[in-house]
């Protein structure tokens, strides 16, 4: 296969303080907020945004979202599309847009992805192969999911729950450093998470990501047009995305999943090594994905990640590679589907130089990595301060 | 094990397609798909075989015999509906015939990954469900 990644910038940013509820709010609101917020950011007017990108969970639109958007946002792009990966959507955005201006259909992309928490929630009415096959036996949800991925890798490789918990205490400490995170003002210990109550063994309540309200934006356009914007320029240097299974009882594998072909896709286009990468931005739902990532990614032999982690001086921005700045998800809180976007939000911010209280001393690459469904939908992004 | 009678709980989303599975379980019996053309078992129900798309799919009789891929003693069920009985396992069953799906384990000693396992049907919440049991 050849690999040409289009040459794109990330030129704006937006990211609303995630909110545990939002009492009446809709999603397109949210959407709106943060769309306006991005535009700011990168100094692009609405009427140069002339493609979109949005993803499924926009409550009002179940159908029709990227025109439902687009009209209430006032525009009239010449390509949109609903990126449907679960918490890979948002990263798995940001390659089609610049496929898309690659492809001489638009210029600038806004990438808008979020979802409102007003109680309460509905049940799914899905009627698909997870509803008649897990649920039935007790099995609904992300959490037993991963619970099962997580006891097979410990399993497999004799790592220990302190080892996994080291990842959430970690994500906590890095909340610490960021105002926006639902868990600014509460770090947690490895004895805390240990001790917190066991939802589905061997996953601990301090190990699973908070849900939340929230949104995300980011604007992909052209290198020329980036040289107005008032921020230096963050590139798309490589892309890697793959889709393996739906169900976790599909799995062809309970220990790795699809990030590691992506991950590889994306270095190689950017004709770097993981090892290189001056952040690591990595998709966290849970303890176990993010274990599971830095295995995949090769930064270290399987069931390795906690003497890695041990090796590298934990996760903060004095870490040899320091991991998910802005506190990850389990840190930050998983505003829904946009989970994954705080991943790309963070790096842009870190290869700006703009990151508060938590900038990296130098940062010139960053790996991103999306998650969606039980591992089994993957994109892995590389992007860089150089062209 | 009577617990799981009264539970009020989601039943199968059963199709067309995937009724001889349930209606097997609800008689007692464990009815995997099985390719004649590239002679594999297919979980869960297909119109075609997944691996070779041949259009030779056949219900077989299962051992009914497995050992556990996976498994988590879940404590906070997806749905409430389950809570009476919580905390149970659920685990990933690697039928010896090779396909895997996902089941109730019935436990009485704790759970091993790579233990042996045995179907079970079980009544809960009024139909009877393929649970397996861990083989002490």
């Amino acid at each position: 296969m050849r690999h040409l990644t289009p040459r794109a910038v990330l030129a704006g940013i937006g990211e609303l303080k995630p909110q545990r509820r939002t009492d009446g709010v809709t999603t397109m609101e949210l959407l709106m907020r943060v769309s306006a917020e991005a535009m700011a950011d990168g100094g692009i007017s609405p009427d140069e945004i002339d493609g979109l990108l949005v993803a499924p969970q926009v409550g009002e639109a179940p159908q029709h979202v990227p025109a439902t958007v687009a009209e209430y946002f006032g525009l009239q792009p010449s390509m949109s599309n609903m990126v449907d990966l679960g918490g890979a959507s948002g990263p798995g955005m940001i390659w089609r847009a610049a496929a898309a201006i690659a492809a001489g259909q638009c210029e600038t992309v806004l990438c808008v992805i979020g979802n409102h928490r007003n109680s309460p929630a509905p049940r799914s009415p899905n009627r698909n192969p997870a509803r008649e096959f897990d649920t039935p036996f007790g099995a609904s949800g992300a959490n037993t999911s991963y619970a099962l991925l997580m006891q097979a890798h410990m399993a497999a490789y004799g790592c220990k729950a302190a080892d996994y918990a080291a990842l959430a205490a970690g994500s906590r400490a890095n909340a610490q450093l960021n105002e926006m995170a639902i868990f600014y003002g509460q770090p947690a210990s490895v004895e805390e998470v240990l001790a917190s109550p066991m939802v589905a063994s061997p996953l601990h309540l301090l190990e699973i990501v908070m849900p939340v309200a929230g949104a995300d934006a980011v604007i992909v356009t052209t290198e020329e047009r980036a040289k107005a914007a008032p921020h230096p320029p963050v590139y798309l240097l490589g892309a890697g995305e793959k889709i393996t299974h739906r169900v976790v009882s599909q799995a062809p594998d309970l220990t790795s999943g699809p990030l590691k072909p992506s991950i590889a896709r994306a270095l190689q286009q950017a004709g770097q090594s993981a090892a290189d990468m001056d952040l690591l931005s990595l998709y966290d739902c849970y303890t176990i994905m993010l274990a599971a990532t830095i295995e995949d990614a090769g930064l270290c032999a399987p069931g390795k990640f906690g003497a890695w982690l041990r090796d590298n001086g934990g996760m903060g921005p004095q870490a040899r590679q320091p991991i998910n700045t802005h506190g990850g998800q389990i840190g930050f809180g998983q505003p829904d589907l946009a989970g994954g976007m705080t991943h790309v939000v963070e790096a842009v911010r870190q290869i700006r130089g703009t990151a508060p209280n938590r900038q990296i001393r130098s940062c010139k690459s960053a790996l991103v990595t999306g998650n969606g469904a039980t591992m089994s939908e993957a994109v892995a992004l590389v992007l860089g301060a150089n062209p | 094990m009577s617990d799981y009678a009264a539970l009020q709980i989601p039943g199968p989303t059963e199709t067309a397609l995937s009724a001889p599975f349930w209606q097997a379980a609800a008689e007692g019996k464990l009815l995997i798909q099985h390719c004649g053309a590239c002679d594999r078992a297919v979980f869960y129900p297909r119109p075609l075989c997944p691996h070779c798309w041949a259009d030779a799919l056949a219900w077989r009789q299962a051992s009914g015999q497995g050992r556990l891929a996976s498994f988590s003693e879940v404590w906070k069920p997806g749905h409430p509906g389950w809570l009476p009985v919580a905390p149970f396992v659920v685990g990933l069953v690697g039928l010896d015939e090779g396909a895997t799906m996902l089941s109730h384990i019935l436990c009485s000693s704790a759970p091993k990954v790579g233990a042996a396992v045995r179907f079970r049907p079980t009544e809960a919440g009024g139909r009877r469900l393929p649970f397996f049991e861990l083989i002490a």
